[in-house]
């Protein structure tokens, strides 16, 4: 028998409705792998216990034949998903040991469906940050090195753990949120499959809050079927949250395999960014022409507010999170550092809770909402934001049906690398990311190629609202054209 | 209408006027909060009526409480106000332990009602119409408790989300007369639409009253807030402070500070709670939580249709339909209670055409007096409506006089009972009958030869004579037949 961590989802569901083997066996195999992995740190909670009950519920009911569409199938949570009784932290000093009593819309639809719960995943801290750096549980080692090289490499972020986890076959497939990259990045930094979804499709109910106009959850796997499978469980109107959207939820797994004749491929000019290094610009044309070469067309698209798109989400994200994190005032759960009166309690807990990129993201945040410089910035940055939203809707106007860009501007990149001096070189990660959560729109990174040091790279497909069965279509393609990329185990 | 005249205060310089604004804070009536299902219920065991969204756990979303919504538009329809059909919900950020969010969702600069006007009625039949700028929802923030521990202030979140409609006026009050009337019809126009109970001691009506002072008709000087009022003489008292001390100041020479001031009642002064240089900034933003709250015209129809009669339209149709005069019709209309009752009693009564005005007469004057006295209010009233009713009933066809009729009253209030029952088993009943009567007025002429003598030049003594005669027959004779005997014995 092969190693069950290796399989994709959809082969571990073919197993164990054939009974080649258990859920147990295979969520045992996964506890394993979890820990002699310790060294990548993607787990900041393993819940062994948790996760062997529940497979053998889930071997019980597909023993009785009444198995959900994920039965028996082993997952990693990011742990910015509440889990009912179980340690919740968004990878924040600040929440300690909180124990949610109440569990996220998107991980009970997961449970609903037979997933099995292998642990909690790091991330960044409220998962600000593109490296998955800024954890207070520490770093996330990405499965992948440079070839001849020892240099740990971030597994990018903020959804670092569950694309390292995904990578280096700790669990079947991962949740994980995007607010401006955060699941695409870090799947195209370990050569894994991640779909961020349409703003509204996934109940945002229990998912600790970072910017909730930009915050998406999505799925992290090992193949474009496995993030289809996974998404269709996670999706969902949810009357909890507004901003959920009251649209039937399609069988995703369908679109995987379905010819993309004719469909138009947007190539957006304005992506072709200077200075940007050859092997992603090769990695685009390779993209551009397998879609090509399965019948579809490629035309060159203007998506002109796209520079402005950067600078303006770190406006709006930073302002909505600087007064969604105000709740963590040492108040009523969470760490509280005393103080001689409320303020100090205040300035103390905050102070000691919260990591230093939180911090300056919630200074920038107030900064840019307060009175005088309300209209110069965020005013400002939500008409980009129209714009950029228009940008798009004049492309799609145009009969185009997704638009082909890199994923990430570079590959994988060491450890306390970027960003000690000057926070923008970090924030640079999310240029051909952020332009989608801005526009609300679904995008998806699928692995491409390697780079000249034999790290993953990937590119990204971006869709209409709610056509997220085209993505899975055309990322299918790509995945076809490209094979799969699995690290070389060293740790 | 009429406009009234208001009160200028003197200073040793001249007269001063009053420029007076106010946002009242009212507490929606609904079983649940404004963006979570947990109870509104006054009066629950500290933190018993908090969901998860009230106390703001991580992940939780607010979803707006369609009930709420209805009561702000049913409001706004009673202030004659323009309803938004598109408003905003904004988060105002700050931080306090009694705001679990560390911010208030509010609404800032899309209100769900827009301007709206309100008919303020004075003494002496004077009235005031004072401009209404907007009506938005907010929510409530929790309670501290200062009193558990030597060492710790103590969170209770049960108000926490409750929903509130912060009703801001325009500044078109002038005195604290006006303003005191102000307070009292708005309340009295909320507690008629049911949207919000009104119960300024439980805090569910507080008002925060901007006042400034300025040469009459000159242009407007600096305000100063005084915050969270709930009691309407206190406002009162507060304004009279406040326009005293700014006068004081200006007259000085010297210069009033925009700020938030406190009024104490047991001292009778407003002192400063913070200066403009301390106010916060809200940082208002749009809540990325929440869709813009949408409603079509057609769900302000169905709320308009289905609006009860208002004050204003009650005291209309009272002085119209049953003649009764302004005053007493906005007596009765003032309390909504008060307005049910009397509408009960016309129900009941056999003839209210005829008998419609006398029953407001002893609503007012018998059972508000009586009622007065003894500190009760309506809803504690021993008479009932029917019994107030069936009183009236028997002045109306003649089975009992006027001032049996209080005797009646007086019983029913003691002790109870059917009053038609009570007249015939007391023997109230007035005699109409000439024959009984007659004997009487022929002992009195007979035993007074001198003052019928005198009646024929002065016919306005007759009266004496009248009240011999209703004295002897112990209240019970008909005054009119009384009257008319008399009359033709007397030759008159």
């Amino acid at each position: 028998m092969t190693d069950l961590t290796s399989l994709t989802l959809a082969e571990a569901r073919k197993g164990l409705a054939d009974k080649t083997f258990t859920s147990l066996e295979l969520t045992d195999a996964h506890l394993s792998a979890m820990e002699a992995a310790r060294a990548l740190n993607a787990f900041v909670l393993e819940t062994p216990d948790q996760a062997r009950a529940m497979a053998r519920e889930a071997d019980g009911k597909i023993a009785k034949g009444d198995a959900g569409p994920l039965a028996g199938i082993p997952l990693g949570i990011k742990d910015l998903f509440a889990t009912e009784g179980i340690r919740t932290t968004a990878c924040s000093k600040i929440l300690g040991d909180f124990k949610p009593p109440y569990e996220s819309t998107v991980t009970k639809q997961l449970w609903r469906d037979g997933a099995v719960l292998l642990g909690k995943l790091n991330n960044d801290e409220f998962a600000m940050g593109s490296s998955n750096e800024t954890s207070c549980f520490g770093p996330v080692v990405n499965p992948w090195r440079r070839e001849g090289s020892n240099t740990t490499l971030v597994p990018g972020g903020s959804s670092g753990g569950s694309a390292s986890a995904v990578a280096a076959l700790l669990c079947m497939g991962a949740t994980a949120t995007d607010t401006g990259g955060s699941i695409r990045q870090p799947a195209a930094f370990t050569a894994t499959v991640g779909i961020k979804p349409t703003y509204g499709r996934c109940s945002r109910w229990g998912i600790v809050a970072f910017a909730s106009s930009l915050d998406q959850a999505g799925p992290i796997a090992r193949s474009v079927r496995d993030c289809a499978m996974l998404l269709r469980s996670m999706a969902g109107h949810d009357p909890k949250d507004t901003t959920s959207v009251d649209i039937a939820v399609p069988n995703y797994e369908a679109a995987i395999g379905k010819s993309v004749k004719g469909m138009r491929i947007g190539i957006p000019r304005e992506y072709r960014l200077d200075g940007m290094p050859a092997e992603i610009e090769k990695l685009w044309e390779a993209g551009a022409a397998w879609l090509k070469a399965a019948g579809a067309e490629l035309v060159e698209v203007s998506l002109p507010h796209t520079k402005y798109a950067l600078p303006a989400y770190y406006i709006v994200a930073p302002a909505e999170a600087s007064s969604n994190l105000a709740r963590y005032d040492g108040v009523r759960y969470g760490l509280r550092e005393q103080g001689r009166n409320i303020i100090e309690m205040y300035e103390n807990s905050r102070a000691e809770g919260f990591g230093a990129e939180v911090k300056r993201r919630v200074m920038i945040g107030t900064y840019v909402l307060s009175a005088g410089y309300y209209d110069a910035y965020y005013l400002r940055a939500q008409k980009v934001r129209t714009l950029i939203k228009k940008d798009f809707e004049d492309c799609f106007a145009k009969g185009v049906d997704a638009i082909l860009t890199p994923a990430t501007p570079s590959a994988a990149f060491g450890i306390g690398e970027k960003g000690g001096a000057d926070p923008v070189e970090m924030y640079l990660n999310d240029i051909f990311t952020v332009t989608v959560n801005m526009a609300g729109l679904p995008g998806i990174a699928v692995p491409a190629g390697k780079d000249a040091q034999g790290l993953p790279l990937g590119l990204q497909l971006i869709g209409r609202p709610f056509d997220e069965e085209t993505l899975f279509s055309l990322g299918e393609v790509i995945e076809q054209a490209a094979g799969r990329f699995t690290p070389v185990r060293w740790w | 209408m009429s406009t009234a005249t208001h009160k200028l205060l003197k200073g040793a310089t001249g007269d001063w006027e009053m420029v007076i604004g106010m946002e009242i804070h009212a507490q929606v009536t609904s079983n649940s909060k404004l963006f979570s299902g947990a109870s509104t219920e006054f009066g629950g065991e500290p933190n018993t009526h908090v969901s998860l969204v009230d106390a703001a756990m991580p992940g939780m979303l607010p979803v707006i409480n369609e009930e709420c919504v209805r009561q702000a538009v049913r409001t706004g329809l009673g202030l004659n106000a323009r309803i938004n059909l598109r408003s905003v919900f904004d988060r105002k950020n700050y931080f306090y332990p009694d705001l679990p969010q560390g911010y208030q969702i509010s609404q800032y600069k899309s209100p769900v009602v827009g301007e709206g006007e309100v008919l303020v009625e004075l003494d002496g039949g004077r009235s005031v119409t004072v401009g209404i700028e907007r009506l938005h929802l907010e929510q409530d923030a929790g309670k501290l408790l200062h009193d558990q521990s030597p060492s710790m202030s103590h969170v209770d979140l049960n108000r926490s989300g409750v929903a509130l409609m912060e009703i801001v006026s325009k500044p078109d009050i002038r005195d604290a007369e006006q303003a005191k009337a102000y307070v009292t019809k708005l309340r009295s126009i909320l507690r008629y639409l049911g949207t919000c109970d009104g119960d300024m001691e439980k805090g569910n009506l507080r008002a925060d009253v901007n006042v400034s002072v300025r040469r009459p008709g000159g242009p407007l000087g600096t305000r100063c807030e005084i915050k969270n009022m709930n009691s309407i003489t206190f406002i009162g008292q507060a304004i009279e402070y406040e326009a005293r001390r700014q006068i004081e100041i200006l007259e000085d020479g010297g210069a009033i500070d925009q700020e938030t001031r406190l009024y104490d009642p047991n001292k009778g002064e407003t002192r400063s709670m913070r200066s403009k240089e301390e106010a916060h900034d809200y940082r208002y933003f749009p809540d990325p939580d929440l869709l813009p709250l949408e409603f079509s015209q057609s769900f302000v129809d169905e709320l308009r249709a289905k609006l009860p009669e208002l004050p204003d339209q009650k005291k209309t149709r009272f002085v119209a339909d049953l003649g009764l005069s302004a005053y007493d019709a906005s007596v009765l209309v003032a309390e909504r209670e008060s307005a049910d009752f009397y509408e009960t009693v016309l129900d009941r009564l056999a003839n209210r055409s005829r008998d419609g005005k006398m029953a407001a007469n002893w609503v007012i004057n018998e059972l508000f007096g009586r009622l007065n006295k003894e500190g009760r209010d309506i809803t504690g009233s021993p008479v009932t409506a029917e019994q107030l009713a069936a009183i009236i009933d028997l002045i109306g066809e003649g089975t009992i006089s006027g001032k049996i009729a209080k005797d009646l009253f007086e019983i029913v209030w003691q002790e109870g009972g059917d009053p038609r029952a009570l007249v015939e088993s007391r023997g109230m009943k007035q005699v109409t009958d000439l024959s009984a009567i007659e004997k009487v007025v022929d002992d009195i002429i007979a035993a007074n030869p001198d003052k019928a003598a005198q009646v024929k030049d002065k016919p306005q003594s007759l009266g004496w004579f009248v009240g011999q005669v209703m004295k002897a027959s112990g209240g019970k004779a008909n005054p009119q037949s009384v009257n008319d005997l008399l009359k033709s014995k007397l030759g008159i």
